[in-house]
């Protein structure tokens, strides 16, 4: 049985909705990545492989404040570890064998994920994932090139990039801050970095922040604990 | 290939291998709740160390660009008022070259 086509048309339009927002994220990482010293080509592997904002961002935030190719390795895949959970949803709705994980793995972001765990019925969670993650990853693929070309024609310091990299991370951060522990997680991850600043090669400051996630994490959780790895509940990017 | 792009590849691969390993590993590993919560502090705790640190950060001592405070706390307004995220970009990096260029 289809879909109603009204369904499928509410999901793609939402999908390019998104889609759009992801174009103008692309565009402000390629400007970023830029300006931290890497090449347009080094910019879309980023965006090919990689594909996962908040971890692209971290690599290129970790290597401009001059840390290492191995912290900045590490903060990348630290913020990856959020995707391997969108697995659990995720393989429930596609049940992918086989090969079909290969390729299907490759789409699990926060994005697809939110848009097909909202969805009513089993087909329409599959054509949101589908429609969200292909659409999302040609959009950004566009805007990081764009951007990437951009931020290589301008001084980044004159534009006001220098802004742009920790104004984005606390957009990324803001919907994650809605409950009271995961301020305090907040806090000790900025007062963790802040104490190692002085004291550690660059980017150290920001690895070892995942100890105050592991720390918080193992605590006994009186907030009570809630189902599934948090989404934003609009599906903005993290 | 330069250590630059050895880490590239690595971290790219890295994180594809995160996501099939989401796909492929057996549902009770990823669903134990402390492991869950540890996985949903993860980017709180790592975002906020960065943003910490492109603020105060200065080649391993602390100091802080005004102007890049101003940028940043305007694109926090911008975040209180509900704006989308291109708009909060936009704000950050408008305040700060703005003052960049009267200064």
């Amino acid at each position: 049985m289809a879909e109603p086509p009204a369904d499928r048309g509410v999901i793609l339009r939402a999908a390019i909705g998104i889609g759009l927002y992801a174009m103008a994220f692309g565009a402000s990482f390629g400007a970023i990545s830029i300006g931290s010293g890497l090449t347009v080509a080094q910019t879309m592997v980023l965006s090919l492989v990689m594909f996962t904002g908040a971890s692209q961002f971290a690599f290129v935030g970790v290597l401009a404040s001059g840390g290492s190719p191995f912290a900045a390795v590490s903060a990348g895949l630290l913020l990856g570890v959020r995707n391997a959970f969108y697995g659990v949803p995720i393989s429930e709705i596609l049940h992918p064998r086989g090969l079909a994980r290969v390729w299907t793995a490759h789409f699990v972001i926060d994005e697809s994920t939110a848009m097909a765990v909202a969805q009513a019925t089993p087909r329409a969670r599959r054509y949101a994932f589908w429609a969200t993650g292909l659409i999302l990853f040609a959009l950004w693929q566009l805007g990081s090139l764009t951007g990437a070309l951009i931020g290589r024609a301008i001084d980044p310091s004159a534009v006001g990039l220098d802004a742009a990299a920790p104004a984005v991370f606390l957009a990324l951060l803001w919907p994650m801050l809605r409950r009271r522990e995961a301020r305090w997680v907040a806090l000790g991850g900025v007062a963790v970095a802040l104490a190692l600043l002085p004291f550690t090669p660059p980017g150290v400051p920001v690895v070892a922040a995942a100890w105050v996630a592991l720390f918080a994490g193992l605590l006994p959780n009186r907030e009570g604990s809630r189902e599934g790895t948090e989404l934003s509940e609009d599906g903005q990017a993290t | 290939m330069t250590p630059l792009w050895w880490a590239i590849v690595v971290a790219a691969i890295g994180c594809y291998l995160l996501k099939l390993a989401g796909v492929s590993l057996p549902e009770s590993i990823l669903n134990h709740p402390k492991v869950q919560r540890v996985a949903q502090f993860l980017p709180i705790a790592m975002l906020s160390a960065l943003v910490a640190v492109e603020l105060f950060d200065h080649g391993g001592r602390y100091a802080l660009d005004w102007r890049t405070l101003a940028g940043v706390t305007a694109g926090v307004i911008a975040l209180l008022l509900r704006r989308g995220f291109l708009v909060v970009f936009l704000v950050a990096i408008g305040v700060t070259a703005l003052l960049r260029l009267l200064t």
